[in-house]
């Protein structure tokens, strides 16, 4: 289509809405330059938005950003690591600087990887620089969930930036221990050994996935230069993807921020992006990548020469995976031997339930949570503002749950060491984390829900009495009383500005239904009983009036008339 | 995505708002206040300083770098106390990371002290698109399908479908080669079979000299590996050691069972057993004498060698395959034949039935 040809209206109309003015120093060094963009690009208008958006400030809120930032570095390194890194099977014998292998047939791989940590000034730092920042990474993510989770920023509209957040822990487990694989000592593998017994176990399809996965027989000749692939091109590939989408999402839905005086759902409050918000990040990456330089200048991590070169007839003692694996290795320890012989097949439980099964568990219910909730709560409407973890015990009392479990897992996967450390018998460890892996997550469950809810108490204490001031009085009759601050408004709003979600009761009036609906809405309003069921309600407006009519005094002050107010009492008290 | 609504100020946002919903009304947000650094001169100044000071180091630490590059050599050692490395990685770690980490601390130290600290409001919208959006690409939608045509030739809809489906099928057909097929003759070429054959020497796996009887002791474990191994190189030598490892121990013939079966499958009490472990593979290593158990150090699967591999715990579910041996004419150990079943972790056509359980003789 044609574009009309400018008339002389649209020229003054662009001098209008540009009025001279005085450009400060900044500006003048940069007009050349940033016009010449411009008149490419356009970048004025596509930077508009942005220059000033919000984001709220909050240190839970850094937890995201320790995962993006050790991911630049892990791609930085990385980088700097395929350069002299060999992926490749090919027996050679060593003749590089490290004496005490010298004259010893191994793979290119782990040649080369020595050479790295030996020969290349600066290469042994860069991969415990990258072995660092992968642990880093795959933990920030996780607790970055965790934040997610307990504050219920994973509610609409923000569902499917929850799913992409489980898709991305996958892959960065996934990318380290492919990453974990490749230097082809003797630990790498000894994992990798443990993932063809894995990948074998899986019903059915396990031999062909396994000739599939290694070319043939473990540990063959290709394993290593496809892990290479998967490791430097395909996973972070994708999670270059994920982690883009992740963040157009974040800035198209705006942060979710913490509830506050002034901060409701309809806005967000913050800093603008530039200067300060991009001040306090950008200089936030440099002391993420500053310190994890600092851990691989002082921390030895995987100190492949000790461990020799793969070997499968070798095992050393003790040998543990990267932390992230631990939960999985702890499953497939404790795991009862149970396996199917039905003719002339193998069904190998003991290894498929907890070596694929968990991982799929896991990965399952954290995908499904959020719609779950939003199915038992039949709420449709979007949430910006983060929940109080007290004011909805069942969520919470979920999540902790589920870390207990994790953890019972975790410590299986170290089992020989909490044998030995504590010097109890390994057998006996083994048979209490079968039980526990079930039994303690109930017991967390039961127990996070009572402290949310006595917290709750807590909270409506301070509205109705006011706040504890450790003034204790004795009456003349020789009672004691504490004596009770009035809370300021904006602590009063805190406290009570979450929505109270009803426990339902049994639908009576069924009418014009199908018998099918009808199951379902019960079954929901069950579901709505067992979550919110002794949840507190917050208090209402009538009972506070209530509460303050019987203290005499108001309850909830203005933040200025604080100290007057005190004063006020003091002298009552006096009286 | 474009938000260009006014930012509001603060200040301007004092009206407290009162809705029904709260209990308490939203008293709006705080008043700023302003902090040491913006009502004291000097502590402004001195903040300045600080971001400075952080910000000068930078250029010294990178310059510290190069000349740690260029100058320590790489056969240097620091040993002090708990911190024992290489001089070169130590020294080129601690002067990027520093030079990193004071150039972060200076830009979040003027964010925090210098930079307007006054917190702005962004007002939100849903994220759903506006009504006029929605019915704007309604109907043009259905103008882009009455203009395709596709509704009214119904044909090139399904054939298209057809197409799209199958076009995929080279993509996914073209993994076929991913590796060889598992069918039951490769199987049987494969992991059903290891390079132990009748007459074939034990040997010491690291020497890889041959064993007598009289060499090992009561209580003695060895570690073993097939001759002909040494034939192998490269990946063939992997593959092939990872299934023919084995362990050849001795124990006190009163103090262990062997079933009838397995007579002469041992030499007085001297028994050989695969060493790859039935669980996921892992080579066994740690062997306690007074129990004659074998515990696999990967997932603790014990194995009894007293009563022909057994698992007495851990998550393994079968038996250690056990090596049928014998002497040759020169009184070394050799194979009377390759293993009787499939060694290492199960698979799904892996057939158990002639696996040792408790209780077969
Ligand atoms: C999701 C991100 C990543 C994770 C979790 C990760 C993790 C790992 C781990 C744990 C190792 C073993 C390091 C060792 O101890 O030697 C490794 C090795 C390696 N990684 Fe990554 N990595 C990631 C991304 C990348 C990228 C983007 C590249 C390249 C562009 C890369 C290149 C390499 C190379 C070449 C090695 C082998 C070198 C060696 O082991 O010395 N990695 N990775
Ligand atoms: S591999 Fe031996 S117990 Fe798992």
């Amino acid at each position: 289509m044609a574009e009309p040809a400018a008339t002389v209206n649209d020229e003054t109309a662009v001098q209008a809405q540009t009025p001279k003015k005085e450009l400060g120093p900044v500006f003048k060094a940069a007009a050349g330059p940033t016009k010449w963009l411009d008149d490419r690009l356009g970048i004025a208008g596509l930077g508009r938005p942005f220059l000033r958006k919000v984001f709220p400030d909050h240190w839970s809120f850094l937890l995201g950003e320790i995962a993006l930032y050790s991911f630049i570095v892990l791609i930085l390194s990385g980088i700097f690591l395929t350069i002299w890194f060999k992926p490749s099977m090919a027996e050679i014998e060593y003749e590089g600087s490290y004496e005490l292998l010298r004259g010893l047939h191994m793979s290119e791989a782990y040649a080369s990887t020595l050479d790295i940590s030996f020969d290349i000034r600066g290469g042994l730092l860069l991969r415990q620089m990258h072995h660092w920042a992968a642990a880093v990474f795959v933990a920030a993510m996780l607790t970055h969930s965790l934040r997610i989770f307990f504050t219920g920023a994973f509610r609409k509209p923000r569902e499917i930036n929850w799913l992409i957040g489980v898709a991305m822990l996958t892959l960065g487990i996934i990318n380290g221990f492919t990453g974990y694989s490749l230097p082809d000592d003797l630990l790498s593998g000894t994992g990798l050994r443990f993932v063809d017994g894995l990948i074998r176990a899986i019903p059915v399809i396990g031999t062909w996935a396994e000739f599939f996965v290694f070319a043939g027989e473990f540990p063959g000749e290709l394993i290593i230069p496809r892990l290479y692939m998967v490791h430097i091109l395909l996973v972070p590939a994708l999670l270059l993807g994920l982690i883009a989408v992740h963040l157009a999402l974040v800035v198209y839905h705006k942060h979710t921020q913490y509830p506050g005086a002034g901060r409701v759902q309809g806005n967000v409050v913050g800093y603008p992006v530039f200067p300060v918000y991009a001040a306090k990040a950008g200089g936030f990456f440099l002391i993420v990548f500053g310190v994890l330089t600092l851990m691989g200048a002082v921390m030895q991590i995987n100190p492949v020469w000790v461990f020799g070169p793969y070997n499968p007839a070798e095992v050393t003692a003790g040998s543990q995976p990267d932390w992230y694996m631990g939960f999985v290795e702890g499953g497939i320890r404790i795991m009862p031997n149970w396996e199917w012989h039905i003719g002339s097949t193998t069904w190998s439980w003991n290894v498929a339930i907890p070596g694929l099964g968990l991982m799929g568990l896991f990965f399952g219910l954290m995908a499904i949570y959020p719609f779950v909730e939003a199915w038992v709560t039949g709420d449709k409407s979007e949430h910006h503002l983060l929940d109080r973890p007290r004011n909805n015990p069942t969520r919470t009392a979920f999540g902790v749950a589920a870390m207990t479990g994790y953890a019972m897992l975790w410590i299986g996967g170290g089992n020989d060491l909490v044998a030995t450390q504590f010097d109890v018998s390994l057998n006996a460890v083994t048979y209490f984390l079968r039980v526990a892996v079930f039994v303690a997550p109930v017991i967390a469950f039961l127990v996070t829900k009572r402290i949310c809810i006595g917290l709750q108490h807590a909270d409506r204490d301070r509205m109705l009495h006011g706040a504890e001031s450790g003034v204790i009085d004795r009456a003349p009759s020789g009672k004691y009383s504490e004596r009770h601050r009035p809370i300021s408004a904006a602590q009063a709003f805190t406290l009570t500005q979450h929505e109270d979600i009803p426990a339902l009761l049994p639908a009576t009036d069924t009418d014009g239904y199908s018998e099918k609906e009808i199951r379902r809405e019960q079954l929901r309003r069950k579901a709505t009983r067992f979550f919110f069921i002794d949840t507190l309600r917050r208090p209402t407006r009538a009972e506070i009036e209530e509460a303050e009519h019987h203290h005499l005094h108001p309850m909830i002050i203005g933040d200025g008339e604080h100290h007057a107010i005190e004063a006020e009492e003091e002298h009552h008290l006096a009286k | 995505m474009s938000d260009d609504t006014a930012h509001g100020q603060p200040g301007t946002e004092v009206a407290t708002v009162d809705e029904e919903r709260y209990p308490v009304p939203d008293p709006g947000l705080e008043e700023h206040l302003p902090r040491l650094t913006d009502v004291d001169e000097k502590a402004a100044d001195r903040a300045t300083r600080q971001v400075a000071t952080f910000f000068g180091l930078v250029p010294i630490l990178s310059i510290g770098f190069v000349v740690v590059y260029f100058a320590v050599p790489g056969d240097a050692w620091v040993d002090f106390g708990p911190l024992q490395a290489n001089s070169r990685n130590l020294l080129l770690g601690l002067t990027f990371g520093l030079a990193l980490l004071f150039l972060g601390i200076g830009a979040v130290h003027w964010a925090r002290k210098l930079m307007d600290d006054e917190e702005k409001i962004d007002y939100r919208h849903s994220a759903a698109s506006s009504e006029a959006d929605k019915n704007y690409m309604l109907t043009e939608l259905d103008k882009v399908v009455d203009e395709s045509k596709i509704t009214r030739r119904k044909i090139i809809g399904r054939t298209l479908l057809a197409a799209l489906a199958t076009i995929l099928l080279p993509m996914i057909v073209g993994l076929a080669d991913l590796g060889p097929w598992p069918t039951k003759k490769k199987r049987a070429e494969t992991i059903e079979k290891t390079i132990w054959a009748p007459g074939v020497r034990v040997v010491q796996d690291i020497t890889f000299t041959p064993i007598k009887p009289e060499d090992i002791e009561i209580g003695q474990l060895i570690n073993g590996e097939p001759a002909n191994l040494q034939e192998l190189e490269g990946a063939e030598f992997q593959i092939e050691k990872a299934k023919a490892a084995v362990i050849v121990v001795r124990m006190d013939p009163n103090t262990i069972t062997i079933p009838p079966s397995r007579q002469d499958w041992a030499i007085g009490g001297i028994l050989c057993y695969s060493k790859i472990c039935t669980h996921v593979g892992c080579p066994i290593s740690l062997w306690e004498q007074q129990t004659h158990h074998l515990l696999c150090p990967c997932h603790q699967s014990t194995f009894d060698l007293g009563n022909s591999g057994v698992v007495v715990f851990g998550p393994a579910a079968r038996a250690l395959p056990q090596l049928p041996i014998t002497t040759d004419a020169e009184g070394y150990i050799i194979a009377r034949s390759d293993f009787t079943v499939p060694v290492g972790p199960s698979y799904f056509e892996r057939d158990s039935r002639n696996d040792f359980k408790e209780g077969d003789n």
